[in-house]
């Protein structure tokens, strides 16, 4: 397959949307530098989108490809992808995973939660991370004070919740949150917001759902 | 020998990297090692001012990238310890001039001659940042204890994840024993409570920093300071030994410092 197949390239309001086509992820990446080469001018200074299909990229391979363009004086800002990993990838790195314009293949809101599978995401969520999913989401670690979760439907986070976490993003007013520790910074549920009061004495696993228009919380009891 | 890379970083700016970059080197040298401390804060230089030799620069960093003069004559020597150089950031240009790749090979060239080499990167996490963690083999995070330290330190903890970097070490720098002991300042369990990194070294305030930093001699090289103290049980950590950490003070924290020691 040619470069040019291999790569296309389009200009959006905010830079350029680059799409790269089904192959290896070396020829498709040297597909995209070679291509770079030919025309340095054209991509100097240029804000990237890189739209990588079905690629499963690790985060090494995603950062050796964030250096390499940033040595050329690109700067990628957004990874687009159809593979979970690929986007928790890429958000870790402080990549955008949506632009503006929604892409085609992604299906409208869902209107009921319940049938998306849960993103699982089993580490310390530490400042800076934004993990944004259409259905729920499961923590197992903490989430530290400056991460957030967006999750369209409930986040059951097994760890203490310090940052800030929106359940039922798309307006899912059954969404709830549930903590071991519930301490987060600020707690949203479809469009209400609230500010956790102070918690007195040991930490204690709560849920918090909407009531009335109002988030409450209710110490989880066994049985 | 291989040179071990060691990056200081901190997210937030003014908690204390350069001068733990020049008491690490000179504790380090001091041992006998051969140690390389490289500036990388591009365009907002001072490694040289507190390790005093700013009067000696001639070729800096950027020169060596850009191929205007040999790794080795950018090279400056220490003025007490012959086994101690600094590479001088460039003060006339910005982070772009060197990129995360050249910090790599110029570490590659300096590893089989040095037994360490310690990079003192620019706060923030951007261009800088990354030139600084390129290379390394272990990154000490610096931080204060301070709220809004211990925040940056968080976010840097996770970049390196991130970059599936060896996990972090962390520094404490000037610890208050009596405004921990008061209740007015986070103490070392809060500290660790949040980032659960390993601790490598706590570092109590000290009035001899400043005035070590502005007569140009590193604290650890003279003074029998308890900062300086630190510093090298740092550096002994470094090289494998098994230090206790300082009694700062009360024994209420010394016995939780013991206990944060034994979590590890």
């Amino acid at each position: 397959m040619s470069d040019s197949s291999l790569v296309q390239i389009k200009g959006l309001r905010d830079g350029l949307l680059v799409t790269l086509g089904d192959a290896a992820w070396m020829i498709a990446q040297e597909a995209l530098i070679n291509r770079i080469e030919q025309q340095p001018s054209f991509f100097q200074g240029a804000r990237l989108a890189l739209d990588v299909g079905n690629q499963v990229l690790k985060s090494a391979e995603l950062s050796a490809l964030r250096d390499s363009l940033s040595e050329k004086g690109i700067t990628l800002w957004a990874i687009l992808s159809n593979s979970p990993t690929t986007e928790s990838t890429a958000q870790i790195l402080g990549l955008a995973t949506r632009i503006h314009k929604a892409r085609p293949a992604e299906a409208p809101v869902a209107k009921s939660v319940d049938h998306d599978a849960a993103l699982w995401i089993d580490r310390t969520l530490r400042s800076g991370v934004r993990i944004e999913h259409p259905g729920h989401v499961v923590v197992v670690g903490d989430v530290n004070p400056g991460a957030e979760v967006i999750a369209g439907g409930s986040v059951i986070i097994w760890g203490r919740l310090r940052g800030v976490v929106h359940a039922g993003a798309q307006g899912n007013r059954e969404a709830t949150v549930c903590a071991l520790d519930m301490s987060p910074t600020q707690l949203r549920i479809a469009g209400e917001i609230a500010v956790a009061p102070a918690r007195q004495g040991p930490p204690k696993p709560e849920v918090v759902h909407l009531k009335n228009g109002r988030l409450q919380a209710e110490p989880w009891n066994p049985g | 020998m291989t040179g071990k890379v060691i990056t200081i970083t901190s997210g937030k700016g003014g908690v204390g990297k350069t001068t733990t970059v020049a008491n690490l080197a000179v504790a380090l040298a001091a041992d006998g090692k051969k140690v390389v401390c490289i500036d990388g804060d591009i365009g907002l230089r001072n490694l040289d001012v507190v390790m005093g030799l700013e009067n000696r620069i001639v070729y800096d960093i950027v020169d060596i990238v850009e191929g205007r003069c040999k790794t080795r004559q950018a090279m400056i020597r220490d003025k007490r310890l012959p086994e101690l150089f600094l590479i001088p950031a460039a003060q006339t240009r910005d982070k772009n001039a060197v990129s995360p790749s050249d910090m790599v090979r110029l570490c590659d060239e300096l590893r089989p001659d040095v037994d360490w080499i310690l990079i003192d990167s620019p706060a923030g996490i951007e261009r800088g940042f990354r030139n600084a963690i390129a290379a390394a083999d272990k990154v000490l995070i610096v931080t204060n204890p301070e709220m809004s330290a211990v925040r940056d330190a968080d976010r840097v903890v996770g970049l390196l994840e991130a970059e599936e970097k060896n996990a972090p070490s962390l520094i404490v720098n000037r610890l208050n024993p009596s405004m921990v002991k008061r209740g007015d300042m986070l103490s070392v369990d809060d500290v660790y409570d949040l980032l659960r990194i390993d601790v490598i070294g706590i570092v109590p305030e000290d009035e001899n920093v400043i005035v070590a930093s502005n007569k140009g001699v590193p604290l650890t090289i003279e003074a029998r300071s308890k900062a300086g103290l630190a510093f090298r049980n740092i550096a002994r950590r470094l090289n494998g030994e098994q230090v206790p950490f300082l009694e700062l003070e009360s024994q209420g924290l010394w016995e939780r410092l013991a206990r944060l020691a034994g979590r590890k």
